[in-house]
């Protein structure tokens, strides 16, 4: 067992805060938009705090993990957090509080209980990034999407009930796939927590291997459901176009959730050796040519989009195809630059979500169709904005999007098929840049006629200052790039070190702990409840 | 009983993705809600079938795995949960639209005159 660290109590705390803040919205706050502004952002911000505190306590390298109830590490529910969850902790709670920011400006008012849902969808995602067992990521991720699903129809309309019906019956089916692979592992190896099942799934039998091979198969199956992986990307494109812009925003860390499932999965659990040679390497042959022409697919959308918001959905999933690219060599440079575009990505995804919101807001006839129209208001400053997500979308110089590219490729370097992965990502960008040179020059300067929109003296600035400020902090991950790129290397290397993260749940061990059912407690510090004189009448 | 077991899952999966591959949404949710029952007898039978026995360590002698009939427990919650959800977005759909299919209409430009700000 781990030394007692002086945050182990605060690692529920991103899972129960909004919680609480939620269930305080909806039974309290119901009528009251302004205190429920005021009490969102509070929590949102206190969240981004704790995330940050929980990083810190981390940064020294130690996997820390939380009992539920005091119950031993396989048998009870244990939350964990290392440096990879609370990165995935600090990106959400940073995107939240600006989604947030940018949704008050008027989005929350199309529809009932937005901060409640809100708050919610965050429950889901730290959840997701903090659990250490497989059916709980099944839970979480079930409560983020109940969540998402709420926001997703946030607004109402007839078109986005038609997506908002697809969206719900693809991830249904994908949550029934989920609990298959969660049975066929479960039948197998006889647990569900990470890090038994790290140890366990090296043991078993032969005859069982192509059970749990299915089993992990299908959970990366569901996974790139998730992460919008070719060819079970098409639900994303109709789903994020018919959300409001904050909402597809925050959407933009939920494609990553599925990254991170692959990486906590494959890289930690089934990764370095688990179930001989072959359980870590069974995603390893599909991530890599599902990311390229994941990526294809992405761009070619770009280059088709009639609308902004669909460059934008499109542009999602290129960049999880470059994510994944990097994912899949499952190696530490992999990994380090797959994290490092993961944070940009989520970054300046969202900010394109946003931009688009801000223009379409100001062409009345054409919303953010890609045809000539009005010049708008503000041209000058949502001008640079647009040439500046864009330039950090695409990958161009100095934003961060240059460094994430640089050091995908870089890491795909000895890969084999390098040459493959390389003409892939460069063409791709040049077809991207294309795509975005051809949407704002069509915007901007091939206008004609009045000027539309709201003057400067009534349009309100917080959406313009939320999106300033995440070019500004897309900015600043290029700027300080050298400590970023080293904090992500050591995230790396964590991640991919499953005796570390066994170690640090089950507490060090030889291998030797007992099967199922088990009535001895395998962690001195705590006693375990079991019903040992519980007596049950058989009839 | 495996076989029992086994051909019930078997056949209700089919004709889960039967219903669910139609382009109506009412037996999309017939067949969503057969895929969930399928599935919670798998679950069950993760945990190998056992006649008569209850899921309780230590009560008795021999007891049947109570960790899928926790899991099972929380998966019929939540699909029951997920159903009501997508049954009231079905009907919402329908009265709005006035037409059950489950795909989208055909536009490229949007349909809808609200923007943010």
């Amino acid at each position: 067992m781990t030394a007692p660290h002086i945050a182990t109590s605060w690692i529920i705390a991103p899972a129960i805060l909004p919680a609480i803040t939620a269930a305080i919205m909806i039974l309290v706050r119901r009528r009251d938009i302004e205190m429920q502004r005021v009490l969102s952002v509070a929590s949102t911000v206190a969240l981004l705090g704790i995330a940050l505190f929980l990083y810190q306590a981390v940064s020294d390298g130690e996997t820390d993990a939380y009992r539920l109830g005091a119950w031993p590490a396989p048998y009870g529910i244990v939350l964990v957090i290392d440096r990879l969850s609370t990165t995935m902790l600090v990106l959400t709670a940073g995107l939240a509080l600006a989604v947030l920011l940018y949704a008050i400006a008027g989005w929350d008012r199309r529809g009932r209980h937005f901060h409640a849902l809100f708050h919610f969808q965050l429950l889901g995602l730290n959840g997701a990034f903090l659990t250490g067992d497989l059916f709980n990521l099944f839970v979480f991720f079930e409560v983020m999407l109940i969540a998402s699903y709420g926001l997703m129809l946030h607004g109402g309309g007839a078109k986005r009930l038609r997506a908002g019906f697809q969206y719900v019956a693809i991830n249904l089916i994908a949550s029934s796939l989920f609990l298959i692979a969660v049975g066929l592992i479960y039948g197998v190896t006889g647990t569900l927590n990470f890090a038994d099942l790290a140890v366990k799934a090296r043991a078993v039998a032969a005859n069982d291997q192509a059970l749990l091979q299915t089993g992990a198969l299908l959970l990366l199956l569901v996974f790139a459901i998730k992460a919008a992986f070719v060819p079970l990307h098409w639900w994303l494109p109709a789903t994020y176009a018919a959300a409001s812009a904050p909402i597809a925003a925050l959407f933009a860390i939920m494609t990553k959730v599925g990254a991170y499932a692959i990486i906590r999965v494959f890289g930690t659990v089934f990764g370095d050796g688990a179930g001989a040679e072959t359980l870590g390497a069974v995603a390893a042959p599909w991530v890599v040519p599902a990311a390229l022409v994941t990526l294809a697919v992405g761009t070619a959308g770009l280059l088709g989009a009639r609308r902004l918001l669909d460059l934008a959905a499109f542009n999602t999933i290129a960049s999880m195809g470059t994510i994944l690219i990097a994912i899949g060599l499952f190696s530490v440079d992999g990994l380090t630059a797959a994290l490092y575009y993961l944070v940009h990505s989520t970054i300046a995804g969202a900010a394109l979500f946003l931009i688009v919101d801000l223009i379409a807001a100001r062409r009345p006839n054409k919303l953010d169709a890609l045809v000539p129209c009005n010049p708008i208001s503000q041209a000058p400053v949502l001008g640079a904005l647009f040439f500046l997500v864009a330039i950090a979308v695409v990958g161009l110089p100095p934003l961060s999007g240059f460094i994430g590219k640089l050091m995908v490729l870089d890491a795909t370097y000895d890969a084999p098929r390098a040459w493959l992965i390389w003409t892939t990502i460069l063409v791709a960008s040049l077809m991207m840049t294309i795509a975005f040179a051809r949407a704002g020059s069509t915007i901007f300067w091939k206008t004609d006629g009045q000027t539309t929109g709201p003057g400067w003296e009534t349009a309100s600035k917080t959406p313009m200052v939320v999106v300033a400020f995440l070019v500004g902090a897309s900015l600043m991950l290029a700027v300080f790039a050298g400590p970023a790129v080293k904090a992500l290397h050591a995230t790396a290397g964590q991640a991919l070190d499953t005796q570390n993260y066994v170690n640090a749940v089950l507490g060090p061990q030889e291998n030797t702990e007992p099967e199922r059912p088990i009535t001895e407690p395998a962690d001195e510090a705590t006693t375990v409840p079991v019903p040992a004189d519980t007596q049950v009448e058989e009839h | 009983m495996e076989l029992i077991v086994s051909s019930a899952i078997g056949l209700m999966t089919a004709a889960a993705v039967y219903l669910i591959l139609q382009q109506r949404t009412f037996p999309i949710v017939v067949g969503l809600t057969l895929l969930s029952y399928a599935i919670n007898i798998f679950l069950f039978s993760s945990g190998r079938l056992v006649i008569d026995k209850p899921p309780i360590i230590g009560g008795a002698d021999a007891y049947t795995d109570p960790l899928p009939q926790a899991l099972v427990l929380t998966a019929i919650v939540i699909s029951f949960g997920m159903t009501a959800l997508i049954v009231v977005l079905a009907l919402r759909g329908f009265l709005e639209t006035a037409t059950d299919t489950a795909d989208l209409p055909e536009d490229d430009f949007p349909d809808e005159t609200e923007t943010g700000t």
